[in-house]
């Protein structure tokens, strides 16, 4: 098994009740509420606590970025991910990810990823996101060419990686007649890509035609088995068998050393009103042309208030019961894990260990715990139940990659 | 439910550039080409009922809305235009007098500015299409779809007499639909060209540009512009009437274009 540790990096020193008042806080909440000062000190907290991570044997560590959100103060994932690169040693550093439509320029992203690979000497794994639809409203970028975007970048980045320049890529929605960066991935031939994702299943079938794994984050397991159902389909009309290599899951967890402290800090996930995302805003979270035309029903309901959120909504109480959100000691935490583990199958998982108002010193102390008790067990239950990560199974790093059968063996970082 | 007249007008679908543009038809005399706002045309209305009263009125749906098909390839409203260009003369109409709402206004000062000799009057009510010097064209990417037709009209009952009071689910799928469109060509800049006001002085037909004093779609400063821009233009300001003048004063934007034809 491959086990990250993950936050969203919070930035919680904010005026709550402005927040509440506000309502949703994602994409017009005012900055004039940051305080930089603060985001100071939690950036450098996050970063403390990664370094911690590795010290403690975690595997990799997971990163991801929004925008215009106290939610997650990560603007840009390959900024703590070059940091890392320079100052850890051991650790995978996956980016969950680069939201590619965001881009106005993949090359330059091609570029940025190539660095931060080089640097960390191969520990990159370059996952790419559609980014949510706040983050189009947020960065200006139209919804309704999000999917042609996120696809037409990625096939852009990877010729990049892939194909000696200069050449020229003219595409619908990008156009460079140079293309020859004088940085290239040090991983042959090139850094895993990891698709994360929730809802959609066009998603799921891309992920699975390319052989990239599909990170669950944190869906039900009834919704994750549907997942596996939609990506083995699809794995099987283009010719290969999935296993636990192609299947990642994030799980948010938090452990400390009572069962007691554990609950009241993992009721810090419930933190912005009640979604991990802040309270999603019916139109701006689902602008038109961002979601897939099957859905536009279920989603105009929603934005006027006559259906609830298609995402869904649950209580902590009820995400504790069904194990969307795990807390407790080591001890109580194993077992459900291991129902988790069992159930899913995933080669990859994701801990989200803290969120909201944690304190430095019990994340450190869940990132210990994670580390060095619930960890070893994960792995002996990985290897009795043969959920082996795409490393550990020497896996392709795509389909395409398994027909230069050359260049695939040396994928494996 | 949308209130329509369906018995005065002929329903049919036109296809150009490949794509298939529903077209209401009613009326007889000189050729009106009515083009909708970015909520779409919901119907034959009492505006266009009126018009056919004097003129053979052609209210199409824009591509992409509405019934019409969406063309995957159009990526901006200069296009529209083209197509709409297109059709005209597809329809074998010679002159025609051209009539824009909102969103429509833009189309209509595009095809004005590309066939100056083709039009005998161009009526803009409330366009978008040029930035405004002061204020702003409302955002709909941040409202709801109800929100904002809604915002539309300064007169809510004209807009429940349309729409209804709790608009259907299947028209705020067609709101939907029709907003993907708005996005697909004219996201960025916002529902305005930086080209347009400079070939503005090309138009050669004479021109009157309306405007609701409760408009809360688009700035007066963008009525404003297009008066000053296009050489034969004069601005009319309805006062107390919101961004849809063709559905909250039907007669009365009718008979305003009835006299700018007849001058």
């Amino acid at each position: 098994m491959h086990l990250m540790y993950f936050t969203e990096q919070p930035m919680s020193a904010y005026p709550a009740d402005e927040g509440q008042a506000f309502g949703n806080t994602a994409l017009m909440f005012s900055n004039r509420h940051f305080d930089p000062v603060e985001g100071s000190r939690l950036y450098n907290e996050r970063l403390d606590e990664y370094l911690y991570a590795e010290e403690m044997g975690i595997d990799g560590i997971m990163l991801n970025e929004h925008h215009n959100a106290p939610f997650c103060m990560q603007a840009k994932a390959n900024i703590f991910a070059a940091i890392l690169a320079g100052m850890t040693k051991r650790v995978k550093i996956v980016l969950l990810g680069n939201p590619l439509p965001l881009a106005e320029n993949p090359v330059r992203l091609a570029e940025e990823l190539a660095m931060i690979d080089m640097i960390s000497k191969g520990r990159l794994v370059s996952g790419f996101v559609r980014g949510g639809g706040q983050e189009q409203l947020a960065t200006g970028v139209n919804p309704a060419f999000n999917r042609e975007r996120f696809e037409e970048a990625h096939d852009l980045i990877v010729k990049t990686w892939t194909q000696p320049g200069p050449f020229r890529w003219e595409g619908t929605h990008y156009q460079h007649r140079v293309v020859n960066p004088w940085a290239l991935p040090l991983q042959q031939p090139h850094p895993r890509i990891w698709i994360p994702g929730v809802l959609s299943t066009e998603t799921i079938i891309w992920a699975a035609e390319h052989r990239y794994p599909y990170i669950a984050l944190n869906t039900s397991i009834e919704a994750t088995m549907r997942i596996w159902k939609t990506y083995d389909e699809a794995a099987e009309q283009v010719g290969y068998a999935p296993g636990p290599e192609n299947r990642g899951y994030l799980q948010r967890i938090f452990v400390a050393e009572s069962d007691e402290q554990a609950l009241e800090n993992a009721r810090q996930f419930m933190w912005m009103q009640g979604e991990f995302t802040g309270l999603a805003h019916p139109v701006w979270s689902s602008p038109s042309g961002y979601f897939s035309p099957e859905r536009r029903r279920a989603f105009v309901e929603f934005a006027v208030g006559r259906a609830i959120s298609p995402r869904g909504r649950q209580s902590f109480e009820e995400q504790i019961d069904n194990m969307q959100i795990i807390a407790g000691t080591p001890t109580t935490v194993i077992p459900k894990l291991r129902r988790i583990l069992e159930a899913t199958r995933p080669g990859i998982m994701a801990l989200w260990g803290s969120d909201g108002n944690v304190s430095h010193e019990d994340t450190k102390t869940c990132i210990r715990l994670l580390g060095q008790e619930v960890m070893p067990a994960m792995r002996e239950i990985g290897q009795e139940l043969g959920l082996n990560s795409p490393f550990e199974a020497d896996a392709p790093v795509s389909l395409d990659a398994t027909r230069e059968p050359a260049a695939a063996g040396a994928a494996a970082g | 439910m949308t209130e329509t007249m369906a018995s005065t007008c002929t329903d049919e679908f036109v296809s150009v550039a490949g794509e298939r543009l529903h077209l209401r038809r009613g009326g007889s005399g000189a050729p009106v080409l009515v083009l909708p706002h970015d909520i779409g045309n919901p119907g034959w209305l009492p505006f266009h009922q009126r018009l056919a009263e004097r003129f053979e009125v052609l209210a199409p749906s824009h591509p992409g809305c509405d019934q019409s098909s969406r063309p995957d390839w159009m990526r901006s409203v200069r296009d529209v235009a083209v197509m709409y260009q297109s059709l005209v003369s597809s329809l074998g109409i010679e002159r025609a007098v051209l009539v824009g709402l909102g969103f429509g206004g833009w189309i209509a000062a595009e095809m004005a500015t590309m066939a100056p000799g083709y039009f005998d009057g161009l009526v803009l009510v409330g366009p978008m299409g040029v930035k405004p010097a002061e204020g702003e064209i409302l955002d709909q990417a941040l409202v709801n779809y109800i929100e904002y037709a809604r915002a539309g009209f300064h007169d809510q009952s004209a807009f429940e007499q349309i729409y209804g009071a709790e608009p259907s689910t299947d028209q705020l799928e067609t709101w939907d639909r029709n907003r993907e469109m708005t996005f697909r060509i004219a996201w960025k800049p916002y529902l305005y060209s930086q080209t347009l006001p400079h070939l503005l002085g090309g138009v050669r037909a004479r021109t009157l540009v309306v405007w609701g004093s409760e408009d809360r779609i688009v700035p007066r400063s963008c009525a404003e512009r297009y008066v000053q821009a296009i050489p034969h233009a004069r601005l009319e300001v309805i006062e107390g009437c919101g961004h849809c003048v063709d559905m909250e004063r039907p007669a009365e934007l009718a008979g305003l274009i009835e006299e700018l034809v007849a001058s």
